[in-house]
């Protein structure tokens, strides 16, 4: 019972490994025959957002998610995983097109946030991640999110609109980095162990708020520390979910996922005039 | 009758706007922010607290907002008493939230209602940046999605202020999750055929700029008002430079293509006027809704 003794900013730790798996390594050892799509056909392909076409059990899936690169050369090219608005609008496009080919959509939420660069902003990085809320919301095929490491802020969220929502046991999700958030609130981002602590961003205490569906056990120590393990558990996890959304009707798929999140923050609401 | 109920309408929404101006001392005069000079308070009320001598746009609290574009007497305000609960029991979170529903006399960042402008029945929604700097709350994120519903099920042009400063960091996960119930509302809202007016004023940031400021049928900007997803700071921090001068403003987003126009204060409810008359039917018996 070790692993229920870490703390917050232990699991941060977990999930911010160098070495823990992530969306090149799951699409690798979970799918076959992956196809990669690259472009928004605007501008510009952003390798931030890693996506396209592969079979999963058999069935072609259109999977996506946040890459942030293995060596220095691949972090830069990414950014450490924080996408540009031409990232966002890539996964716009092959969302699209998983609706028009009746595909699931399956993603894989692992970034610091979207990117706060000059150029990012010149080209709409708010209106290109609205506007995969709104597509993510309305679409009539299966979508299935895991977290699988930094769920940070709206960049996250942007690939994060599931019928299903899981997280990787030792993944956190938040509003904002714990160091950004210590920093906004108490001018200090040092203290953001203490942020880890108020936040409520581990799996369990997302589980418990309602905004996830389901926890992901890691092995001993964490994901990184025997990969094979934990693939063989999301495997289950994401044929069980899937074989679940199958029996839902497209028109239903889209209505269950509007109040799914219709339903967010209602524990947050008080009626009376205080 | 209707006309007497409609008088205290006006009234009580004269008396919320009053407060809902900007905090100026006592003193008749000020320095404006925008040209550095000092201006007499009458003179900047008398100008929507536009400055006469450089056309700095003053933020405004959203009842004030909301009294510069409706009709007289039509106001009627939604979900008045719903507020936030503390969900995560943030430290100190409860104090502040006490004192800002008694300095800005709302219970929520955003003030929702229904009314007409120029004759046309809409819901009209307006968030107030003197509420934790109009920061997107679960119940900030709850009274617009119920507009928006409202406004979809009733057949109304919505039109929604943003003013924001981004997350609400005492709400956490449940502030970021607003973003994803908003956006979600609007697309249904669209797909049924809505129209969604979007007015983004000083300053529009954050996750309020990544769900439902940006998705508009027509986007409109106040002039000079600061628009982004991250903050100046935290860009300059990451590249390690300094902005450009008018970076990030209504102006630059006009120019890349993120805007329809921007509109000085004193012409927004006669834009509004236009627009909802370009988007009604032909005979469209205005004021019958
Ligand atoms: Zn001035």
């Amino acid at each position: 019972m070790a692993k229920a003794e870490l703390t917050p900013a232990q699991r941060l730790a977990l999930a911010r490994h160098p070495e823990r798996p992530g969306t090149v390594e799951f699409i690798q050892n979970l799918f076959t025959d992956f196809f990669e799509q690259r472009g928004d056909r605007l501008c510009a392909d952003d390798g931030s957002i890693c996506g396209g076409i592969a079979r999963f059990h058999g069935r072609s899936v259109t999977v996506l998610g946040h890459r942030k690169g293995r060596t220095l050369e691949e972090h830069v090219a990414c950014r450490f995983g924080m996408p540009t608005p031409e990232g966002y609008r890539k996964a716009q496009r092959l969302m699209t097109q998983a609706e028009k080919f009746r595909r699931p959509v399956i993603t894989f939420i692992d970034t610091p946030g979207a990117y706060p660069g000059l150029e990012a902003e010149a080209r709409g990085q708010g209106e290109a991640i609205a506007r995969c809320l709104a597509l993510m919301s309305s679409l009539t095929v299966p979508v299935l999110c895991v977290v699988t490491g930094e769920g940070g802020s709206g960049g996250a969220l942007a690939l994060g609109v599931g019928n299903r929502v899981l997280m990787l046991e030792n993944a956190v999700y938040s509003v904002l980095s714990p160091e950004g958030f210590a920093s906004i609130l108490w001018k200090d981002a040092s203290r953001s162990a203490e942020a880890c602590d108020v936040m409520k961003l581990t799996a369990a205490d997302l589980l418990e708020l309602g905004v996830i569906d389901g926890i992901i056990p890691e092995p001993e120590g964490g994901a990184h520390l025997a990969p094979q393990v934990l693939y063989r558990a999301l495997d289950a996890a994401l044929a069980r979910e899937l074989g679940e959304l199958d029996k839902v009707r497209p028109a239903a798929l889209a209505a269950a996922r509007y109040q799914k999140f219709r339903k967010m923050g209602e524990q947050a609401l008080r009626k009376e005039r205080p | 009758m209707s006309s007497i109920l409609a008088q205290r309408r006006q009234k009580l929404l004269a008396m919320k706007a009053l407060r809902s101006t900007p905090h100026v001392p006592v003193y008749t005069r000020e320095t404006c922010p925008g040209c550095g000079q000092m201006v007499e308070r009458r003179e900047l009320s008398n100008h929507q607290y536009v400055c006469p001598l450089c056309g700095y746009h003053h933020p405004v609290g959203a009842y004030y907002r909301l009294s510069l574009v409706l009709d007289k007497g039509t106001f009627r305000e939604l979900d008045a008493a719903l507020a936030s609960n503390d969900p995560l029991n943030f430290p100190g979170y409860k104090a502040k939230l006490d004192s800002a529903r008694r300095r800005t006399g709302t219970g929520e960042g955003v003030v929702t209602a229904l009314g007409r402008i120029g004759g046309r029945k809409v819901a009209v929604g307006a968030l107030d940046s003197r509420f934790f700097m109009g920061s997107m709350s679960a119940a900030l994120g709850e009274k617009v999605t119920r507009l928006i519903e409202l406004a979809g099920k009733n057949r109304l042009p919505l039109i929604l202020f943003s003013a924001s400063g981004g997350a609400r960091m005492q709400e956490g996960i449940l502030s970021l999750m607003q973003m994803a119930k908003t956006s979600a509302a609007l697309e249904r809202f669209s797909r049924r055929g809505g129209l969604y007016l979007s007015v983004l004023t000083h300053p529009t940031t954050g996750g309020v700029t990544a769900s439902f400021a940006s998705l508009g049928d027509i986007m409109l900007a106040e002039p000079g008002a600061l628009i982004g997803f991250a903050g100046p700071r935290v860009i300059e921090q990451t590249i390690g430079e300094k902005l450009p001068e008018g970076f990030q403003s209504a102006e630059y987003l006009l120019e890349h293509g993120f805007l329809d126009a921007i509109v000085p204060r004193g012409e927004l409810r006669s834009t509004l006027i236009r627009l909802l008359a370009l988007h009604g039917k032909e005979g469209d018996r205005h004021g019958q809704g």
